[in-house]
């Protein structure tokens, strides 16, 4: 230890790696290389990992939506290129013979799938936005924050069929003027009186809904628009635990049974799974963390065979020098140690380098994306790794330190004395 | 001091075996100055580098200041040439990119002195070589007699027993040879015991005792009435 603190060590270590700076500096650029791929790659990783966990963090990631299509199959009688309609009661089969299913929620919604949206008027004011008919139990699969003094649809609206409504933040700028509270005031849809309860922010990412919708409860919905037990389509979380692709699968099978469709036809109900994509987007960053991984440590391990190469070569053109040394009463131990303490030290100024560089870089492309559609967000790299990448560095440069050293103390000095 | 008794080297050249140093007894005192002389191939580096503990010796015995030198590996070995010996080269083999003081102190170094006191000791030595306004010169800054008196000052600055020189003028013109020939004596005066390996007669005669090898056998060894150096320097 007082080896590595005594300044003399330095002194000598820069002395030799200054004595060839333009060789030095290539060799450092071999290891530095390595590390900033490292960084880079496996921060780009976690910044796109970062991103799609964004994209979805208002939407339960183990759900899925599911709605009905026309049918593709003859099946029961029934002539192919039926429409189908899913039903309010489909919602009650479903929660009981499917035990994974945490919260189903039926929706219905006026102005998306064709159809136009419904006309909201305040006053002199007018606009079109969609409507959507919902349930409380929908909050629960996706977050809809309500800024402060309002409230979503409760159980209350939906038994009493009260005429409320939660509208988007900006339909509150287009049909409010700046500084007006829309809690408790009363604006028309489609010419019917609807007292708003609540604003909606605006969560980006996750399906078709916008900064502008409009939820009122379901069962006003129905009739409003005289909609019966038609259901638009159904949004299901499962159980954490639940595998979400085999939930998929129950749900369709059984929504196949009740409406008689052929347990073949694969067009008759459509169906969206966040689940499986998320699994496989998590997938997809993990991967490329991996694969980064991988990359960075091959390219270290090159870089620290290229410092080992030069710290041979450099051994050999000071042959002489180190035969004085032994001459001067330096033991093997000595002269291993500070060829070994070379090679350390240049894999760590190289390896501090390309972690800074790569930081620079990473801190670069979040400026550049941060204002681009562009699931990137916080790119990092844990510490963690990053010193286990420190750590891999020194042992990689001190078993690489250990050939040069190796052959400076296999040359006796008398030999070495005599090289000219 | 230094006891060789029935002292055999070879080395082996292929198939052949070059005997080199064929029974060699030799004895030095304190305060020796001993000039070692002989003709290329006559054996006299062989026996400098066995004294120097850089080689090993094949037959007979090697003391030093009655420490049986045997059987030594080579942290041992780099142990002993610290303590007991000063080593002088015909080519100086200072280190280039370290000044002249840091290159006074790396016997120190090795001899674990802290980096104040190496520093102190070894400006007393590089004042004693009259080199003290140099201390901060690199090799490359000095000349070749400066750079040997740097060298001397680097063997002396370990205290050692015995101060070893393989050719010390052998790099010099005539008028620095002198020059360190009085410094060497002048170290000589104060009571270090020294061998100087040469060639040359005028150095040798500056010495006080000279040891004749010839194919590898002492062929002379008599004391000699010392010529001092400092008459040819001004």
């Amino acid at each position: 230890m007082r080896f590595i603190f005594d300044s003399n060590t330095w002194q000598e270590i820069f002395g030799s790696i200054g004595k060839n700076r333009t060789r030095t500096i290539i060799t450092i650029i071999g290891v530095l290389w390595g590390i900033f791929i490292y960084i880079a790659l496996s921060g780009a990783a976690k910044g796109l990992d970062n991103g799609f966990e964004e994209q979805f963090e208002n939407v339960a990631m183990n759900s899925l939506f599911t709605w009905a299509q026309t049918t593709s199959m003859p099946y029961e009688g029934f002539k192919t290129g039926r429409p189908l309609q899913l039903k309010l009661s489909d919602v009650t089969v479903l929660e009981n013979r499917i035990p994974e299913i945490q919260y189903i929620a039926p929706r219905n919604v006026k102005g998306v799938f064709g159809g136009s949206p419904g006309l909201i008027v305040r006053g002199t004011k007018s606009g079109n936005y969609n409507v959507y008919g919902d349930y409380p139990v929908y909050t629960k699969i996706a977050t809809k924050k309500i800024y402060d003094g309002g409230r979503f649809i409760n159980d209350k609206d939906i038994e009493l069929t009260r005429k409320v409504c939660v509208i988007g933040e900006r339909t509150q700028k287009e049909l409010y003027e700046k500084e007006e509270n829309p809690i408790g005031t009363f604006l028309r849809i489609d010419n019917i009186y609807f007292q708003v309860v609540g604003v909606h922010k605006f969560t980006p990412g996750g399906g078709f809904e916008s900064d502008s919708d409009i939820y009122i409860p379901f069962t006003t919905y129905r009739k409003l628009y005289n909609t019966g037990d038609d259901v638009g389509w159904l949004t299901i979380a499962a159980y954490d635990d639940a595998d979400v692709v085999q939930v998929e699968k129950d749900v369709k099978a059984i929504l196949k049974s009740i409406h008689r469709v052929d347990p073949r036809d694969e067009r008759a109900f459509g169906s969206f799974n966040l689940g499986e994509i998320f699994t496989r987007i998590s997938g997809f960053a993990n991967g490329l963390t991996f694969m980064s991984l991988v990359v960075g440590i091959a390219t270290i391990l090159a870089g620290v065979i290229g410092i080992g190469n030069i710290l041979l070569i450099s051994v050999k053109e000071r042959t002489k020098e180190l035969g004085v040394r032994r001459a001067l009463g330096a033991t093997p131990r000595e002269v291993k140690a500070q060829i070994i303490l070379e090679s350390v030290f240049l894999t760590m100024i190289a390896g501090i380098m390309g972690i800074i560089l790569g930081a620079i870089t990473l801190y670069g492309i979040n400026l550049g994306t941060e204002d681009l559609d562009f699931p990137y967000t916080n790119p990092t790299v844990p510490i963690p790794y990053v010193l286990g990448a420190l750590v891999i560095m020194v042992v990689l440069g001190t078993l690489i330190g250990l050939i040069p050293a190796q052959r400076a103390v296999s040359i006796k000095p008398i030999d070495a004395l005599r090289e000219e | 001091m230094i006891e060789i008794k029935d002292l055999h080297k070879s080395y082996k050249m292929g198939k052949n075996s070059l005997h080199v140093l064929k029974g060699i007894n030799f004895s030095v005192e304190e305060g020796e100055l001993v000039a070692i002389m002989g003709s290329s191939g006559s054996g006299k580096s062989t026996l400098l580098n066995i004294l120097g503990m850089l080689d090993v010796l094949d037959e007979g015995s090697y003391s030093l200041d009655k420490v049986p030198i045997i059987n030594l590996n080579e942290t041992k070995a780099a142990q002993y040439r610290n303590k007991f010996l000063g080593f002088v080269f015909q080519s100086f083999n200072l280190i280039n990119y370290k000044t002249a003081l840091e290159n006074v102190a790396l016997p120190l170094y090795y001899q674990r002195v802290g980096r104040k006191e190496r520093n102190i000791k070894a400006l007393k030595y590089l004042e004693q070589v009259g080199l003290k306004e140099w201390a901060t010169h690199l090799p490359n800054e000095l000349s070749g007699g400066q750079k040997q008196r740097v060298a001397i000052a680097r063997a002396m600055a370990a205290e050692p027993k015995v101060l070893l020189a393989d050719e010390p003028t052998g790099a010099l013109d005539s008028k620095t040879s002198y020059e360190v020939m009085d410094l060497i004596q002048k170290i000589n005066d104060s009571g270090n015991t020294i061998l100087i390996v040469t060639h040359e007669p005028d150095i040798a005669n500056m010495c006080k005792r000279v040891v004749h090898l010839k194919d590898g056998v002492i062929v002379e060894d008599k004391k000699i009435t010392q010529v001092r150096a400092s008459q040819y320097v001004q």
